[in-house]
């Protein structure tokens, strides 16, 4: 049985229902990201895993014992995880008793206390400012509180909503190196929520894509980006293109996908019939003025609709008739000169061209 | 206005003349007002956190009736109070009738609705997040309860403050339960409701001006406290 194991769990608010039928199940020392638009119920499944609030319906199970029903268990089991809330609220008190709260409260001797409580502001790097007080601290420093906070109990459960969520770029590099850290020091099981793809692609080891209160995908980060299930998922992991259409042949695992006015070719096995969407990454098609070079099967001659930029990248939207966007180089944006009304090729090769059955 | 003047002068004499009786009864002022106030937050800070933390039926009806008693007057309770304590009174057989005892319990009662209340609404200010990290950092429900306390220690000695400054001018309810006794249950008020009645308006005066300069040198100390 797995470290976590969450079954058939439901919860309401009033009328609204916030979670319907989650079952998740976590191993031990693993890191699982459930990522999501917000409100899609991320911090209440937390919430509800830390053993914050009572759940609706359904189990959670920790080490195959289920925690949900009794109070003495709950504490018990509360004080072998640690949970770090999205905006972190540090107590009016100083750095040093800030962290030593945890400690405290499961009966640490001082010295000892003493001992965790320096070594952690140490590789948080806040070891100057224990005698501070934590209100007086930037909101980056008083992340960092929090995360030494529950980190110094070493708890087999590590919970994090949204750890980077309020901090600049460089300050959450370093807190997800710590996080990082974490896991391999002390083999931890951690689950974070985060509606940042990326963070979710670098931590995680499984990720959980979770869309109106239901997961809708469970798999590692290939399987999500690469591979959606769903509509829904495949849209939230920045699968632009999607094109509605029908498999009218099949040969050899080799599909043809009839989009109407256009022919898609790809490699699925999916039966002839299939309604399907055709999904396509931004960054897997490739803008070319000729169609000489091009060993893609697939390869369609447009016209240059919208151009944005996007920092070092620009997202090209190309009209062939139906619409595809590309992600080209600033620098390629230069050298093809595109330009609204450019004649170009727009080609990807057929086996990044992914199939979501239409439900 | 030569009064004021003449109070102030006797004001200045009785306390650097060290004067005996003056003395007396400012300590025993000081002495029933503390001792009032420090029964009364024992008893309801407690019972302001477990009206806070609890959900029962009518905790808001409960908490609009604290809030209406923080007016109560002082002659209310002192009747309350007479009742209970006087001799063919429930509580009669104790005879505690007279004697400072009884107004330690009548001040107790006056200031009661406003440590419960203030202490209901400093802990309202404390954000719920406080509640959810200190839970979520394994405190248990007591230990959550103490960190409230201690997020919201400066809005509760305001409370205090408050509690303190309601039972130490009170004149009301100290006349009616302590009866003004000399040497016995006189405390300042009732000397100079005394004192006045008898046109004794200097030694009022005087008496009136210790009683605000006690007051001030307790606020001091205890926002002192509150600065820490």
């Amino acid at each position: 049985m797995s470290f976590i194991q969450v079954v058939g769990l439901n919860h309401s608010y009033g009328e609204r229902i916030i979670l319907e039928d989650i079952n998740l199940k976590i191993h031990e020392g693993s890191t699982f990201a459930l990522i999501g638009p917000t409100g899609a119920g991320k911090t209440t499944l937390l919430r509800l895993i830390g053993l914050l609030e009572k759940l609706g319906s359904g189990k959670i199970y920790y080490n195959g014992t289920d925690v949900t029903k009794s109070n003495d268990l709950r504490l018990k089991v509360r004080r072998r995880i640690a949970f770090v809330l999205q905006k972190p609220q540090v107590f009016n008190l100083s750095v040093y008793d800030n962290v030593a709260c945890g400690l405290r409260w499961r009966g640490v001797k001082k010295g000892k206390i003493d001992e965790k409580v320096h070594h952690i502001l140490e590789m948080v790097g806040l070891e100057s400012y224990k005698k501070k007080n934590a209100r007086t601290l930037s909101g980056g420093e008083a992340q960092r509180v929090a995360l030494a906070r529950a980190m110094v109990v070493e708890p087999e459960v590590l919970l994090l909503d949204e750890p980077t969520a309020n901090l600049d770029p460089n300050t959450a590099a370093k807190v997800e190196q710590l996080i990082s850290y974490v896991v391999e020091q002390n083999h931890t099981t951690i689950i974070m929520s985060t509606h940042d793809m990326s963070q979710g692609q670098q931590l995680a080891d499984r990720i959980g894509v979770i869309i109106n209160g239901k997961i809708v995908q469970v798999g590692d980060a290939k399987q999500i980006f690469r591979l959606p299930e769903h509509k829904e998922v495949a849209n939230f992991v920045g699968m632009q293109n999607m094109i509605g259409g029908r498999v009218c042949q099949n040969s050899k695992g080799v599909a043809v996908v009839d989009i109407g006015n256009s022919l898609i070719e790809t490699v699925s096995d999916s039966p002839v019939g299939q309604e399907v969407y055709v999904g396509i990454r931004p960054e897997d098609i490739t803008i070319a003025l000729s169609n000489h070079k091009s060993s893609a099967r697939n390869c369609f001659f447009g016209k240059v609709s919208q151009v944005t930029s996007q920092g070092p990248v620009s997202q090209v939207e190309v009209d062939c008739g139906f619409l595809l966007v590309a992600l080209v180089t600033n620098l390629s944006l230069e050298d093809l000169d595109l330009r609204i009304g450019k004649e170009v090729y727009a080609s990807f090769k057929a086996t990044r061209v992914h199939l979501i059955k239409r439900r | 206005m030569t009064e004021i003047w003449r109070g102030f002068i006797k004001a200045i004499e009785l306390i650097v003349s060290l004067d005996a009786e003056v003395l007396e009864i400012a300590g025993r002022t000081l002495r029933i007002s503390l001792t009032s106030t420090l029964l009364a937050s024992i008893i309801c800070i407690p019972l302001g956190s477990l009206i806070h933390f609890r959900n029962f039926f009518g905790k808001r009806m409960l908490i609009n009736i604290i809030q209406t008693l923080f007016s109560i007057p002082t002659v209310i309770v002192g009747l309350f109070v007479f009742v209970l304590f006087s001799r063919a009174g429930v509580l009669g057989d104790l005879g505690l009738m007279f004697t400072p005892t009884t107004m330690v319990i009548a001040q107790v009662i006056l200031i009661s609705p406003i440590l419960i209340g203030l202490t209901i609404s400093a802990f309202s200010a404390i954000d719920k997040a406080i509640v959810d990290t200190a839970i979520s950092l394994g405190a248990n429900g007591f230990q959550t309860a103490l960190v409230v306390l201690r997020e919201s220690r400066y809005a509760i000695l305001s409370a205090v403050i408050m509690g303190f400054g309601r039972a130490i001018s009170e004149l009301g309810a100290a006349m009616m339960v302590g009866g003004n006794i000399r040497g016995f249950t006189r405390i300042i008020t009732t000397a100079i409701s005394l004192e006045t009645a008898k046109g004794q308006l200097e030694l009022s005066i005087a008496l009136g001006m210790i009683l605000l300069s006690l007051a001030l040198v307790i606020n001091i100390i205890l926002n002192r406290l509150q600065q820490r």
